[in-house]
């Protein structure tokens, strides 16, 4: 993958769904457009993305994306079982005796181990659709990448990796990125510069903080954390932190205002001027982190 | 011998209350086997503080590794891998343009292992992944902690539900509540997958009401009894309104609305439910219902 070096890619993740990922992603993009900076926000979230609620935009590119799976040719096919023996996703069921084949289209992860095996050309490859990648045109010089897998797939991964390398250039590369520590937030985090975690102030978000923070010192990135819903919970978040030296970079309290705002896919930076330069300003101190 | 049930708690958005839901409802029976099947971002212990007496380890994929005083750099591997996950090194001096595995791409597909005419690729089991038996206050629970960046999620969920099958033969529970993942994608899946009830807790959002269309979609694929609880019902009642009028639409039952209540959040941090915290609270009141809802629906 090219990228030009002077972007800035900063992913907004956490390892607890609903802690305001999106609402912390959408909020600071919105931020960036009205500075008029060159901006893209892409919707990494492939099995629930919502960044688009937030936002009036015009469709300028869809693209779908494919994977290969196998297909099986009967008259070829000696059922000899080595394609099975070679697959390691139990995609392939073979009776020798009953001289019967078939494979499990959802189980294939498109690695041509099968295709490899086969001396006989038995077996070639199709495309089955896995989601798809749209683009929107928000402003002048704002775009949202949004990727969107097709609910059931086995893996949203290669979805997102589309989505990130089909996201223009743009001085500021947003990513909002789906919950967890597996796979799909690997996909995302690996090309960033900084690392945004979001969380709250509880047992379930410091306990999720944890694993998210011990998978990004694996991956040798920068980070720093935004509390949300502060207020809640209790004080056991904040002397983690501490204890850890791990950089606040906001803090958001709780308040049923805000909750709202957000319920009805409205900015907070678009209804209360103190919390624009409160983002405003949460944008300065993760660019200056990002060129540390 | 009567068939367990099998409730699972689902939600499509994170963070809608599924896990403080689940572990409401689990401390309302006598004698359950809880499953935690948010093998990612497993929260369900912290409340429900089992005592583990079985521990194993869960295999949840291979990595290959390169030999390097085998590898002859022919490059072959690169040809094959359909994950990005062979680089060379681009510096010829520094590394002789030797080939490398990026470990964050590789699928385990063993398919370099296989071709690699001298043999130097090596598949290195990932097993720092584990699962848990363990008893509660109420029961028992399986729960499984997934490695950082491992793969395979939906393998342990059903490997977690397998072993919450067995816990509840063995010991004669006849109700198995599964806390579900976020999303739609296999982990769900194995969730669902064999159950008899679902419930999908959502969120009067925008972006509640979006996954919530997704999710159900997902589960209407299932052979399976869905029911509806929005949880924060009164943070925005025209929202709560659309996702009842979605739902009678879909003919989806709902069968509660949950208030925003700091109780929740509050019982969690004491690491109790709510319907223990705060037995008395109108919040406590409605999951009560709904456990009896639940545990005497009959109708298929």
């Amino acid at each position: 993958m090219t990228t030009k070096s002077s972007v800035m890619k900063i992913a907004i993740a956490s390892g607890k769904g609903g802690t305001g990922k999106t609402f912390i992603s959408t909020n600071l993009f919105a931020i960036a457009v009205r500075e008029n900076r060159n901006v893209v926000l892409t919707d990494c979230d492939a099995e629930e993305p919502n960044v688009t609620e937030f936002f009036h935009g015009r469709v300028i590119d869809r693209k779908t994306i494919t994977q290969n799976v196998a297909q099986i040719d009967q008259e070829k096919c000696v059922y000899c079982g080595i394609c099975r023996d070679w697959c390691s996703y139990n995609a392939i069921i073979c009776l020798q005796e009953k001289k019967h084949i078939c494979l499990i289209e959802d189980l294939c992860h498109d690695c041509g181990a099968c295709l490899a095996a086969c001396q006989y050309g038995a077996i070639s490859e199709k495309e089955k659709t896995i989601g798809e990648v749209i683009t929107f045109s928000i402003a002048e010089n704002a775009l949202i990448t949004e990727a969107r897998a097709h609910i059931g797939v086995y893996s949203p991964v290669p979805v997102i990796k589309a989505a990130l390398t089909l996201t223009a250039d743009a001085d500021i590369m947003l990513m909002d990125a789906p919950p967890g520590i597996s796979c799909p937030f690997i996909a995302t985090v690996v090309p960033a510069d900084f690392v945004v975690l979001v969380t709250e102030p509880t047992p379930f978000g410091l306990n999720d903080l944890k694993l998210s923070v011990q998978t990004l010192e694996q991956l040798s990135k920068p980070f720093g954390v935004v509390i949300n819903r502060a207020g809640l919970g209790d004080d056991r978040m904040y002397e983690w932190l501490d204890e850890k030296k791990i950089p606040l970079l906001m803090k958001i309290p709780y308040d049923k205002k805000i909750a709202q705002i957000y319920s009805e896919s409205r900015l907070l930076v678009n209804e209360d001027l103190s919390y624009g330069q409160a983002f405003a300003r949460l944008l300065i101190n993760i660019e200056r982190s990002c060129q540390k | 011998m009567p068939k367990v049930k099998e409730i699972c708690i689902l939600s499509g958005k994170g963070g809608t209350g599924k896990t403080s839901l689940a572990a409401a409802l689990a401390t309302l029976c006598d004698h359950v086997v809880v499953a935690d099947c948010d093998v990612d971002a497993a929260n369900l212990h912290l409340v429900l503080n089992p005592d583990n007496y079985l521990t194993e380890i869960f295999i949840s994929g291979q990595k290959a590794v390169i030999c390097n005083n085998k590898c002859t750099q022919c490059g072959l591997c690169l040809e094959y891998c359909r994950f990005k996950a062979i680089e060379r090194c681009p510096d010829p001096v520094i590394a002789e343009g030797r080939v490398s595995i990026v470990e964050t791409s590789c699928d385990g597909c063993w398919l370099c292992s296989r071709i690699c005419p001298e043999n130097a690729i090596e598949m290195v089991p990932q097993d720092k992944s584990k699962w848990f038996v363990g008893n509660f206050r109420k029961g028992k629970m399986v729960h499984a902690r997934l490695a950082p960046g491992e793969e395979n999620s939906g393998k342990l969920v059903s490997k977690v539900r397998e072993q919450a099958r067995k816990t509840a033969e063995s010991s004669g529970a006849d109700t198995i509540i599964i806390d579900g993942p976020p999303g739609t994608g296999c982990a769900a899946i194995a969730s669902l997958t064999g159950a008899d009830t679902v419930v999908v807790v959502t969120e009067p959002t925008g972006s509640g009401l979006h996954d919530l269309k997704r999710i159900l979609e997902l589960a209407g694929r299932f052979h399976i009894k869905i029911y509806v609880v929005v949880n924060k019902s009164d943070l925005n009642p025209d929202m709560t309104e659309q996702i009842h009028h979605y739902c009678k639409k879909e003919k989806i039952p709902v069968i509660g609305n949950l208030p925003f209540d700091t109780e929740m959040v509050r019982a969690m941090v004491q690491c109790q439910t709510v319907t223990e915290w705060a037995p008395g609270s109108a919040i406590s009141g409605i999951i009560k219902k709904i456990h009896r809802f639940l545990i005497t629906d009959h109708t298929r």
